[in-house]
């Protein structure tokens, strides 16, 4: 990215927001900051960001009020909210008020950051919703729903073609396993054992095993990274 | 038809209605006679029964006894009278005197026999000596038998003395005491009667006393039960008299109450340590995440993935907890709808395939479907639960079959669905859990020796527990011989807790 990606974070806990303005420092992004929700919101009003990072409960006005008011306004920048709150029906009413994303306190960096790059990447106008995807030698029929790899298909079940549109859709991005969890499987729970990393070596012995390159990368600490370099 | 089978079905509940009183009462009256209540009735009777029992000798002795003394000083003085007359005026004046005595006597209620030294009688109303040997005083009591009278009786109780007159003489005075024994009869009936009517008595006001007793104790015993098997809300009922058993209930009660509180903080102890260090080491952990991106060796890096590793090891573990704790506390079913249990066992097979394959171990989906009325999508079969929850608690169950069954295992996941709900189990043939440590392996952190080297932290069944207990589910352990079989019965819909 050329532009330094401006982010907001509206955040009451000092600590967070210390560690929060840091990282996205670390990652080149411009980062503003509010401790409480009306600050936040004026902020919000009065510039462009690329993307929000909004706490659910702030002092002075509720962050689904924000997210509320900003959609009223008829402002679309992608919002992340980050709550405390875990419940499948907590993480319903945050996307329901105009919230992007939910993420769940307390969260693995590399979780919040995947995450805004998903969102970020879903903000990007320009492209029609593709019928092939393809990751360097790697392409995906979304209509045949076939796999072809330098020419030759590959015979996929249907939840590994899942997992694989998913992994190219974000490519070059890093992807959670719970991100996977809730796209792919479309379950909101903490599995006990790494039943994804599984999966994904699984999906890896079908895509990678027989060529050089491999595609489907093991981000360690974060998840993984389908990636044609 | 209709009518002849409502009235064969109430015939059956009648039977089975009296059938369970009788077995309630077979039961109770076991419970009475085994009771130490009744017991103490028991010896309480018996001491009454003693008691009774002398306090009526003393009455027989002073009543019947009084009147046989009576009759025994009569005798012994007119022998007395007699035998002074024989002193002064010799046999003839005896005589006289004996046979006026019979001829102002003519009821025969005295008895008179003077015999000469051969034992021939010499005067006298008795018809012949009795066949009775006299005691050391000479006393002797016998069926006399009278020749001067025409009455048909054979013979009536006499009581008699015997006196030896000088010159080998014998006199035998003696009176009829038919009377007297009539009375004595009559005395010891009344007594005896007396006697059986108190024992009866104590023996009902014991059993009645023991009765109400047991009861309450009873209901003491009941509440207990249901307080071990885990449901700590209940009480003991109390009368309202403020009796002793009212005091005990107090008592119990309130002691239960500060059980409860007490496991209430405790939990609450632990949730709140695990809500209150979560931040901490969320910050901790962000620490090192930032530490890895700056340059260092490989070396290092590798550690602070290990460090990573440790506290998500840890936030896991508190999350879990903390995800209990708000399920337990909550009665939130906003996420509730209708859902298939058989996609959903099919899900967390499909999630859970590779991971078995992995370990050679085969999953299995079974469904069964009995006489389920449709569900609004037309299914067979379905539920009215919030989906993510109950895949969480499945995929726990999953997951622990995995771990504990040894490779070439087969785990079978089943659905059956009645009219009155859905039965989802989990089946491995693993080494199962003993039947002791069923209700424990539910407890938080609580793992089973053999387990504790497989990873996790001993919350995943205390999670299912919690997920059944919000969905109104009856969550049981059983032996699949071999391995465990874990049942989840949900109901058709589950009430607001």
């Amino acid at each position: 990215m050329g532009i330094p990606m401006r982010v907001l974070v509206i955040e009451d806990d000092p600590q967070l927001s210390a560690y929060l303005v840091k990282a996205f420092g670390e990652m080149g992004a411009t980062v503003d900051q509010a401790e409480n929700g009306r600050d936040g919101l004026f902020l919000a009003a009065g510039n462009s960001y690329d993307v929000m990072v909004v706490d659910r409960m702030l002092p002075e006005l509720d962050g689904l009020a924000i997210i509320r008011t900003l959609r009223a306004s008829g402002d679309q920048t992608p919002v992340l909210i980050l709550s405390a709150l875990g419940e499948v029906d907590h993480r319903v009413e945050g996307l329901r008020a105009g919230g992007d994303d939910y993420l769940v306190k307390p969260f693995a960096f590399s979780e919040l950051h995947a995450r805004i790059d998903a969102l970020m990447r879903r903000a990007s106008p320009g492209e029609a919703t593709p019928t092939r995807l393809s990751v360097a030698d790697l392409e995906l029929d979304l209509l045949k729903r076939e796999v072809h790899r330098a020419g030759r298909p590959i015979a996929l079940q249907p939840r590994e073609f899942k997992l694989l549109e998913y992994l190219m859709r974000h490519a070059g991005q890093v992807v959670t396993r719970t991100m996977l969890l809730e796209n792919v499987w479309d379950y909101h729970f903490d599995p006990q054992t790494n039943v994804i990393d599984v999966h994904i070596s699984r999906l890896r012995a079908k895509i990678d095993k027989d060529f050089e390159q491999p595609l489907l990368q093991t981000v360690r600490g974060a998840g993984y990274m389908l990636r044609a370099d | 038809m209709d009518a002849e089978a409502k009235v064969q079905r109430l015939q059956r509940r009648a039977q089975l209605a009296a059938c369970s009183a009788l077995n309630r009462l077979r039961h109770s009256s076991r419970f009475v006679l085994t009771s130490s209540t009744f017991r103490l009735a028991l010896l309480y009777m018996l001491l009454v029964g003693v008691s009774v029992a002398i306090l009526l000798g003393f009455i027989y002795w002073s009543t019947a006894g009084y009147m046989a003394r009576q009759t025994d000083a009569t005798i012994g003085a007119e022998i007395q009278g007699l035998a002074e007359q024989y002193r002064r005026r010799g046999l003839a004046g005896l005589s006289t005197l004996i046979a006026e005595r019979i001829a102002r006597d003519p009821q025969g209620a005295s008895v008179y026999l003077l015999t000469d030294p051969e034992g021939e009688p010499i005067i006298g109303n008795l018809a012949s000596w009795p066949a009775v040997e006299p005691d050391a005083e000479g006393w002797v009591q016998f069926l006399a038998r009278q020749p001067t009278t025409d009455a048909p009786m054979s013979g009536y109780a006499t009581r008699a003395k015997v006196f030896r007159l000088r010159g080998g003489l014998r006199l035998l005075v003696g009176r009829d005491v038919r009377e007297l024994v009539a009375i004595r009869e009559l005395i010891l009936d009344a007594l005896a009667w007396g006697l059986a009517i108190t024992v009866g008595l104590a023996l009902l006001g014991g059993w009645l006393m023991s009765a109400s007793i047991v009861r309450r104790l009873d209901g003491i015993n009941q509440v207990s039960r249901e307080i071990m098997q885990g449901d700590l809300t209940r009480r003991v009922p109390r009368r309202g008299t403020g009796d002793d058993f009212d005091q005990l209930a107090e008592n119990l009660n309130r002691m239960l109450e500060r059980i409860e509180t007490l496991m209430v903080s405790i939990r609450q102890v632990s949730d709140n340590i695990a809500h209150d260090l979560r931040t901490p080491l969320s910050r901790l952990r962000h620490r090192l995440e930032l530490l890895r991106g700056e340059s260092m060796t490989e070396e290092a890096r590798a550690e602070v993935d290990v460090a990573i590793a440790d506290a998500d090891e840890l936030l896991s573990a508190f999350n879990a907890l903390l995800r209990i704790a708000r399920i337990e506390a909550g009665s939130r079913r906003a996420a509730f709808a209708d859902l298939d249990p058989l996609t959903l066992l099919e899900d967390v097979a499909e999630l859970y395939e590779p991971l078995a394959t992995e370990s050679t171990q085969q999953i299995q989906v079974e469904t069964e479907v009995t006489s389920a009325p449709r569900g609004s999508d037309g299914s067979p079969c379905h539920l009215y639960a919030d989906r993510d929850l109950l895949f969480q608690a499945l995929a726990n169950l999953v997951d622990n079959a995995i771990k504990h069954t040894p490779s070439g295992g087969q785990i079978r996941l089943q659905a059956a669905c009645t009219g009155q709900g859905v039965e989802l189990s989990v089946t491995d043939d693993g080494p199962g859990i003993p039947e002791a440590l069923r209700a424990k392996v539910l407890q938080r952190f609580f793992r089973i020796e053999e387990s504790r080297a497989a990873p996790g932290h001993g919350l995943g069944l205390s999670l299912v527990q919690a997920v059944a207990q919000l969905h109104g589910a009856e969550l049981k352990l059983e032996d699949a011989e071999p391995g465990l079989r874990v049942r989840l019965r949900l109901p058709k819909r589950p009430m607001p807790s």
